[in-house]
């Protein structure tokens, strides 16, 4: 049954003209206003760090540690004696940041006791030609500049950064996309936990060189992010020079509608997640703006909008696991009355969220009380949903009793939430904070990105005034000659590429795969060296190869898809049996070809040994009782059953089909 | 004349000029790489004369090449001015009364990030800006008593200093704190030590190995440990104030003349050399190490001994070492030198003649050692007795640097042999100590299992 809770979001949902992705068309974003900007980040693949001489791309388990390091993060006071946002709410939430460290993946430069060493040059050569590659106008000169990151993901609490170039372009199929600047910047720690008050890193991945690529808010509906995304990824692959796997390329997506706001999500590390992600997140807002109007329309009057509050005696409650915990770990149970805000916290925002959960997400984050942190008096369980670890959900009375002691009226809503006394002060400013963004519309944050395509709070976003020339390095001159060396060992553009294969006759579905893996190079290649149609080296590669691994590394190494060749021609094969033999050295890459050929069981024969197995064979089909009705269909694929193992590798097999169907049909 | 284009020189300057730019203007400037927009920014003087720096409207900047510029343009123009809103730095009834003192250094400071400057936080209300949980610990008064760069401090303001403690003392304050640069402080810190004697109340000079605009600075603790130390510390000692471990987790009070700094980098750069530190502090809570410290008085009563010679020199003992060098010491009037010597405290024979030279021209030489930790003991061997009949005066266990210090603090005073070695040689501050404890010389190695296993328990 649906509860009257459920009702009202089901309504809302309604209200917000909210459809699921695949329904949605072209108008359905035109009507919100859907604007999308990216920003695109890809580690090169360098030998070192950027700023100090410790290896790339070595990773550990998080518990292989050789040390551990304590930081605070302080905020720094910009120009006009103010803290920035996001400063301020790191600094309210008091972290304790560990930082990890192994003697193999970091000096101390990534713990910031030493100042940076002179900036990676194979990473500079690098990050330019991605730059070039994205016709962008190059910089006369580096300034490493500090943008500050006060979560603790950088020990110093600022990340080193430098812009190669500004203004470039680049087409989607739909229109042309403006890049605003591409920059090498150093990558941030992994996060190995965040409870209460303290966050964990590891410090293997940071420094590591990463480019960042950031678009123009250009992108107008979710498919539009997505081919733009693939587009730099594939301009990034194409120089050859990026890392890939895991973790190496990953985006951050700038959400927009109108009389919205700009809402970041971070670290979105699949492209294919970036349609639900930004569409859910368009609706999210315009259900903020729904609620906005639904409050104006109630004539509450937001300058003096408060909430109330008061500490529960645990007693008042039915004994359940929750209150048991509470007791224990000595919190206080606080119950807090939102004033006229009834059927808000029941809101719908996202699919399977309500209103309410942007009010427990912040606790969580900004006064770290770990979730479940809360209940509320519109609570109410998804009938499609397992709510397992949820906290068990107060009866119609305790909710009477809480609405008693604060007073409140009918039109009101109430929160229930635990709390240690030295979080409570924040804890409460941050509902009130949350609460009154509801009568502004959409507040400005980054949002961390979930699988299920919806999006957590993760901080306040953060503004332009938080950057500033690092002191420590010296500025770069990029010259001529230099960018000039580059031009000269650039590959073709990405949209070039994608004429060629339209032009060889590679379907577009195979597009992707091919640029993803920046395997143009090898297919141009091995088609002149062996004389083969481009086309079917693409396709052996788009198809074929796809299908042995999906989206995991290449199985099996172009080169060794050249020598395999070879050896076939070698020995006089048909190139059939290269289709046969991939497979077997995808397995195992170091296995020898002449013992695949006995894997496969290939058996040399002559055409005539083969060609004279036909006739005999369609006697045999037709002396079968039982006959397809698509009778020469079926004879055709029995017999070519019966003969493709002979045939393999001696004999073109499309050619014996043509002689079977001759033959076949020969007595019609 | 005003200076409109900060920074900027040779063709740089010419370029400027002949599109009617300036500093602080926002302009588009088009390049023969494309185009771009923003504020330009003052340079740096001693980069080169081939760019001009431009803030873009994202925040970050970029240089552009003079010689691919084709035309700029001044859109519109804004000056930045420099200037920290100050507050009030409140007066809480019951807190110690402390008063810092500033050398030069940065203690904090706030970011511009119009221009990317960042702008030294001073005055108590600037330092209460920055920050703001000074004003739980103490009563804070500032005065900056001048402006020196660490590597520039010395006789003159190491006497300066010395006279204003005093009168701050007589006054009456709970405790001094000092902001200072790092790479010297335990110069100054030896100085004071001997300056300021019978101390009535603390002493705590505090620095910062990363700078006060950086998220992860340890200004702010450190200035918080040594504010509540100068407050509330029973040791009436002259004090450096720095991080123990990296972590932000204590500080460690080291005595004056004991002291080094000991990392290029390091926060936790300084130690306690041959002995241990007087204590550690963290916010609220002062753990005593050792025991026999001068106790906090209420009696606003300091010796102050403002005195120091300028000409004496240190020399650092190297193989092959020619008597020239001691010479031409000798030759250009220096009155004391301290030799930084070898093993327990030994030169190479070729330099005995300029040995004697020195000591029968009234030189006093004095003998450390390049070891650091141990004492100089020069009867061990032959060398040593030579040395010391030449006249060379081992310096027991003081630091170089300290009987550097020491050395100038007596010669100030009188230049009589005997008092001298008198004065040299008699303890004031535990610059000499009767012995060395056995976790006075503890310098780890890495890769040692016990000792791995102690990095990965503790937070180094």
């Amino acid at each position: 049954m649906v509860n009257k809770w459920e009702q009202n979001w089901l309504r809302t949902r309604e209200r917000v003209k909210w459809v699921e992705l695949k329904k949605a068309d072209l108008q359905t974003y035109q009507d919100i206003g859907f604007k999308c900007g990216l920003e695109v980040h890809q580690q090169l693949d360098t030998e070192k760090k950027l700023f100090c001489r410790c290896p790339a791309g070595i990773y550990s388990d998080f518990d292989n540690y050789d040390a551990e390091i304590v930081r605070h993060m302080r905020p720094t006071l910009s120009e006009l004696g103010e803290y920035d946002g996001t400063a301020l709410m790191e600094f309210k939430t008091r972290k304790k940041i560990v930082y990890r460290i192994k003697n193999e993946t970091a000096c101390t430069y990534e713990f910031d006791d030493t100042p940076p060493f002179s900036i990676n040059r194979q990473a500079l050569e690098y990050g330019m030609e991605i730059a070039l590659l994205l016709k962008l106008n190059i910089v006369g000169e580096l300034h490493v500049t500090r943008k500050q990151y006060l979560d603790g993901s950088i020990p110093t609490g600022f990340q080193r950064t430098t812009i190669l170039g500004i203004e470039g372009e680049f087409p989607i199929s739909t229109r042309t996309i403006r890049v605003i600047q591409f920059s090498v910047e150093e990558d941030s720690c992994r996060e190995v936990s965040d409870h209460r008050h303290t966050r964990v890193y590891y410090t293997d991945r940071l420094g590591m060189p990463l480019t960042q690529t950031v678009t123009y808010p250009d992108m107008l509906t979710p498919q539009e992010a997505a081919e733009a995304c693939h587009y730099i990824r594939f301009v990034a692959r194409s120089s050859g020079k990026v890392r890939t796997g895991i973790g190496a390329a990953r985006q951050d997506v700038n959400v927009s509608v109108t009389g919205g706001t700009r809402v970041e999500i971070k670290g979105v590390s699949h492209i294919s997640w970036i349609p639900s992600l930004t569409h859910n997140e368009a609706f999210r807002q315009r259900s903020f703006l729904e609620i906005k109007k639904e409050l104006q329309s109630r004539s509450l009057d937001k300058s003096t909008w408060n909430i109330s509050h008061c500490s529960l005696p645990l007693n008042k409650l039915q004994p359940r696991p929750i209150i048991d915990k509470i007791t224990k770990s000595g919190w206080m149970l606080i119950a807090v009355n939102l004033p006229g805000f009834q059927n808000i916290l029941s809101f719908f925002t996202q699919p399977q969220r309500t209103f309410a959960d942007e009010i427990a997400d912040r606790l969580k984050v900004i006064a770290c009380l770990e979730k479940p942190n809360m209940l509320h008096s519109e609570e109410f369980c998804f009938s499609d949903k397992d709510y397992t670890d949820h906290p068990q959900l107060l009866s119609g009375e305790e909710w009477q009793l809480i609405k008693g002691l604060l007073q409140a009226k009918q039109e009101d809503a109430q929160i229930l939430f635990w709390t240690p006394q030295e979080d409570l002060q924040t804890a409460l400013e941050t509902i009130q904070e949350r609460a009154m963004w509801a009568f502004d519309g959409v507040p400005n944050e980054t949002r961390k990105s979930l699988p299920d395509g919806t999006t957590i709070f993760e901080r306040v976003l953060p503004g332009a005034d938080r950057m500033y020339p690092d002191t420590d390095s010296k500025p770069i001159p990029i010259s001529q000659e230099f960018v000039e060396e580059v031009l000269d060992k650039m590959p073709l553009y990405v949209y070039e590429r994608m004429e060629q294969l339209a032009a060889w006759g590679v379907p577009r579905d195979a597009h992707t795969y091919i640029l993803r893996n920046n395997l143009m190079p090898d297919i141009e290649h091995i088609s002149a060296e062996h004389d083969i149609d481009p086309k079917k080296t693409a396709l052996l590669f788009a198809h074929n190869i796809k299908s042995l691994h999906g989206d995991g590394p290449l199985p099996v190494k172009p080169d060794k898809i050249s020598d395999l060749i070879t050896f076939v021609k070698s020995r006089k094969l048909t190139f059939d049996i290269v289709y046969e033999m991939l497979p077997y050295l995808a397995d195992d890459p170091k296995i020898q070809f002449s013992s695949v050929l006995d894997l496969i069981g290939y058996e040399k024969h002559n055409r005539e040994d083969i060609l004279k197995e036909i006739p005999l064979l369609h006697k045999m089909y037709q002396s079968f009782k039982t006959k397809s009705a698509n009778q020469p269909f079926s004879e055709c694929n029995w017999i070519m059953g019966q003969l493709r193992k002979l045939a393999l590798g001696n004999m073109p097999l499309r050619e014996v089909e043509e002689k079977v169907l001759a033959e076949i049909t020969k007595e019609k | 004349m005003l200076d409109i284009f900060k920074g900027y020189k040779g063709r740089a300057v010419e370029v400027l000029k002949s599109f009617k730019m300036r500093v602080w203007g926002n302009c588009t400037i088009n390049t023969t790489r494309g185009k771009f927009e923003g504020i330009i920014l003052p340079r740096s003087e001693n980069d080169d004369d081939k760019h001009i720096v431009l803030k873009l409207p994202t925040g970050y900047n970029v240089g552009i090449d003079i010689d691919t510029i084709t035309g700029m343009k001044e859109n519109s123009f804004k000056e930045a001015h420099y200037k920290i809103p100050e507050k009030e730095f409140p007066y809480t009834p019951g807190l110690p009364k402390v008063k810092l003192l500033g050398t030069g250094g940065t203690i904090a400071s706030r970011l511009d990030y119009r221009t990317g400057a960042v702008i030294p936080a001073f005055s108590p209300g600037e330092l209460y800006g920055a920050v703001p949980e000074l004003a739980e610990i103490c009563n804070l008064d500032t005065e900056k008593v001048f402006a020196v760069f660490s590597e520039n401090m010395g006789p003159e303001q190491y006497i300066k200093l010395a006279v204003s403690i005093g009168e701050e003392i007589k006054k009456g304050i709970d405790g001094i704190v000092i902001g200072h640069g790092t790479d010297t402080m335990h110069y100054t810190s030896a100085a004071l030590s001997f300056m300021l004697q019978d101390l009535p109340v603390p002493v705590v000079m505090v620095g910062s190995q990363r700078s006060s605009d950086r998220p992860s600075s340890d200004a702010a603790l450190n200035l918080m440990h040594a504010a509540y130390t100068a407050g509330n510390a029973d040791i009436a000692e002259v004090l450096v104030c720095m991080f123990g471990p990296t972590s932000d987790e204590y500080a460690l009070l080291h005595q004056g003349t004991r002291v080094r700094k000991m990392h290029s980098s390091y926060r936790s750069t300084f130690r306690t050399i041959g002995e241990t530190p007087i204590a550690s502090v963290k916010r609220g809570e002062i753990k005593p190490i050792k025991t026999d410290y001068n106790r906090r008085r209420d009696d606003k009563k300091v010796k102050v001994y403002p005195y120091f010679e300028e000409r004496i020199a240190m020399v650092y003992y190297y193989p092959n070492m020619h008597p020239d060098m001691i010479d031409s010491l000798v030759d250009n009037g220096y009155k004391g030198i301290v030799i930084i010597g070898t093993g327990l405290g030994h030169i190479n024979k070729p330099v005995y003649p300029a040995i004697k030279r020195a000591v029968a021209k009234g030189v006093h030489i004095y003998m450390t050692v390049q070891t650091l930790w141990g004492f100089v003991h020069m009867f061990v061997y032959d060398t040593g007795r030579d040395l010391m009949s030449m006249g060379i005066v081992p310096a027991e266990n003081m630091l170089p640097e300290t009987a550097y210090i020491k050395l100038g603090w007596v010669l100030g005073q009188t230049t009589d042999p005997e008092k001298v070695r008198d004065m040299m040689l008699t303890p004031i501050a535990r610059d000499i100590t009767e012995g060395e404890p056995y976790n006075g010389y503890l310098i780890f190695q890495g890769g040692i299992p016990e000792v791995e296993e102690f990095l990965k328990t503790f937070h180094k």
